[in-house]
């Protein structure tokens, strides 16, 4: 199966969004969406062309974008927000939880430039702590989809769900290996290999690093099963537990804090129902820098020798 | 015209209903609460267009988000009495498993409550969100929405005082309970608001005054506030207000901003508001 993930050409996933949200538009008429003065950064041009009497220039002005797109949603409409990740949570976490997440409102808050892999800005806009600030909320769906089809795909899908979202993705042009096809179920973990020995979780970016490794591995004669899972909350547990099942070890991978973020969610699954072996591939504790995506995925221990330390590791505490 | 006396009787177990509902939770709000009451009930039994058969998107129907959710006893009143819920149920209020939570929130379900507020500053920015949502479907009613006067120093409320003007959202009227009280003092004392009509219209707005707490006033003033719609400009009514006012030992201090009146308090106070309708 690691011959039919492979990489079909580079796009960042937030041009995947662009373009979900310009084809959702198009199917829904509910569908609007408010950007934060960064049009262009969250590739939203198509859409305010397309439907500029669904499509809301809120300014530098997040908290005000949270309550007017809750308030679009009080009158029935499917709004989308736009800005980077780091100003859709962290900044306007009150905003979320009151007027979003405690009113229930179908308010769909899409993020770009989540993680170090934003670069050379820095790390005041490299939020590393967003998925789990937003997996804490309740009722609150956490997708971060992996390449630019599941990206699009997922924009797409999140219309159909009642209730709030929050889609993370990113700013670095990143490979594509998710065929065009693949449909994308909320809530259920994608299968990219099948393997004996680990079971690699990967969300986001880190899926093809965790890919890159897992090949690596294999033809070291190690047996990964590398599992997608784009939807951090509501979390597979059966397709998590399933697989740990078969392999009695586990290694997570993610642009994120190791504190609340995918691998935390796993832990907690595992640790009540099927203790395994763990090692996390996440930040440790620390803010980032300014550096290219592949400089700081290197520096900050999220690269592909890091999933294959992280295997070679926890294959030893099984 | 409007029946001023039938809306000073309703107002009068308005603020009833708010000195009860306070002292039978031990906690609350009633200063702001008993302030607002006159506005509130020409609001709801005059001004809007509104169905206590309750639909969350309120479309066709004019709607009212209250952003300083604190006085919430005062919107319970106003709501029950206008036939959201049964009166009965004011006796709930801040008990376990109520529907009339010590903030206004959605997640019990409560008709009337279209968004949880408490953290102060977010209400107008919602309101703005319903106002533009109207007019992408074309309906003309109207969207209020009232705020303290210590909740303007909040920085959201100057992003959707900002953004209102600029993008002509005229299908909205705001109220701003102006008592010049906050929870730990004047508003002078604790961060002055300064030239608030200036202000007001320095960011684009139409704005109006009024005396809150004189019921032929208010609904002058709301009737000349709907007259301004759709006319490029959102419209602020500066409400000038008495905290605790109809309650003498409650006026004119911030003391009873947060504070339940006791057994003996709550006699007293009661003693000053005719029951018009009826106890809950």
């Amino acid at each position: 199966m690691l011959d039919k993930y492979v990489s079909t050409g580079k796009k960042a996933t937030r041009n995947g969004f662009g373009a979900g949200l310009y084809e959702i538009g198009q199917q829904n008429d509910e569908v609007v969406a408010l950007i934060a003065d960064l049009l262009g950064s969250l590739k939203m041009q198509q859409f305010k062309e397309a439907f500029p009497e669904r499509f809301f220039q809120i300014g530098i002005a997040e908290a005000n974008m949270m309550g007017i797109a809750a308030g679009l949603a009080t009158a029935g409409k499917i709004p989308y927000t736009g800005t980077f990740a780091n100003f859709s949570t962290g900044r306007v976490y009150d905003q979320i939880r009151q007027s979003i997440a405690y009113s229930d409102k179908n308010v769909k808050i899409c993020a770009s430039h989540a993680g170090v892999t934003l670069g050379e800005d820095g790390a005041t806009h490299q939020i590393l702590e967003d998925i789990g600030m937003m997996k804490m909320l309740p009722g609150m769906t956490v997708i971060n989809p992996c390449d630019y089809n599941q990206t699009k795909a997922a924009t797409m899908a999140i219309a159909e769900h009642h209730g709030p979202v929050y889609l993370r993705f990113g700013r670095p042009s990143w490979p594509m290996f998710i065929p065009e096809d693949t449909k994308f179920e909320i809530g259920k973990a994608l299968l990219l290999n099948e393997g004996t020995d680990v079971s690699i979780f990967a969300t986001g970016h880190l899926v093809w690093i965790a890919l890159e490794a897992a090949r690596a591995l294999t033809a070291e004669g190690v047996s990964c099963e590398v599992i997608n899972i784009h939807t951090i909350k509501p979390l597979d547990n059966e397709a998590i537990l399933d697989s740990v099942s078969k392999t009695k070890c586990v290694v997570t991978a993610e642009e994120h804090q190791r504190n609340g973020g995918l691998g935390d969610s796993i832990a907690q699954l595992l640790a009540q129902h099927q203790p395994a072996p763990m090692e996390y591939v996440a930040v440790n504790d620390s803010f980032g820098e300014s550096g290219t995506p592949m400089e700081l995925l290197d520096k900050y221990g999220l690269g592909t020798k890091d999933v294959i330390n992280a295997v070679k590791n926890v294959l030893k505490r099984k | 015209m409007a029946d001023i006396q039938q809306l000073e009787k309703i107002a009068s177990q308005v603020r009833r209903d708010i000195v009860r509902q306070v002292h039978f939770a031990t906690c609350g709000h009633p200063g702001g609460s008993l302030g607002c009451a006159d506005f509130l009930t020409a609001l709801y039994f005059e001004i809007m267009n509104h169905n206590p058969e309750f639909n969350m998107s309120g479309k066709n129907e004019d709607v009212f988000f209250l952003s300083n959710g604190h006085i919430s006893p005062l919107w319970y009143s106003v709501l029950a009495r206008s036939g959201y819920f049964e009166v009965s149920e004011l006796a709930t209020f801040r008990k376990l498993n109520s529907r009339l939570q010590g903030h206004p929130a959605t997640h019990e379900g409560l008709p009337g409550v279209r968004v949880a507020s408490g953290s102060l500053g977010q209400g107008l920015s919602v309101a703005i969100g319903v106002a533009l949502a109207k007019k992408i479907n074309g309906d003309d009613s109207l969207v209020f929405a009232l705020t303290g006067d210590g909740e303007l120093q909040e920085g959201q409320i100057w992003e959707a005082a900002m953004y209102a003007p600029h993008n002509k959202v005229d299908n909205l009227i705001v109220t701003v309970d102006w008592n010049g009280q906050q929870i730990d003092g004047a508003n002078d004392d604790v961060l002055t608001l300064g030239d608030l009509p200036l202000k007001w219209k320095a960011f684009g707005w139409e704005v109006l005054q009024m005396n809150g707490n004189d019921m032929t006033e208010v609904v002058a003033t709301l009737h000349e506030a709907k007259k301004k719609t759709g006319q490029g400009k959102p419209i602020v009514i500066l409400m000038k207000t008495v905290m605790g006012f109809g309650v003498d030992f409650m006026m004119h201090t911030h003391k009873w901003h947060g504070v339940a009146p006791n057994a003996e308090q709550t006699e007293t106070a009661l003693a000053q508001l005719e029951e018009t309708l009826g106890d809950f």
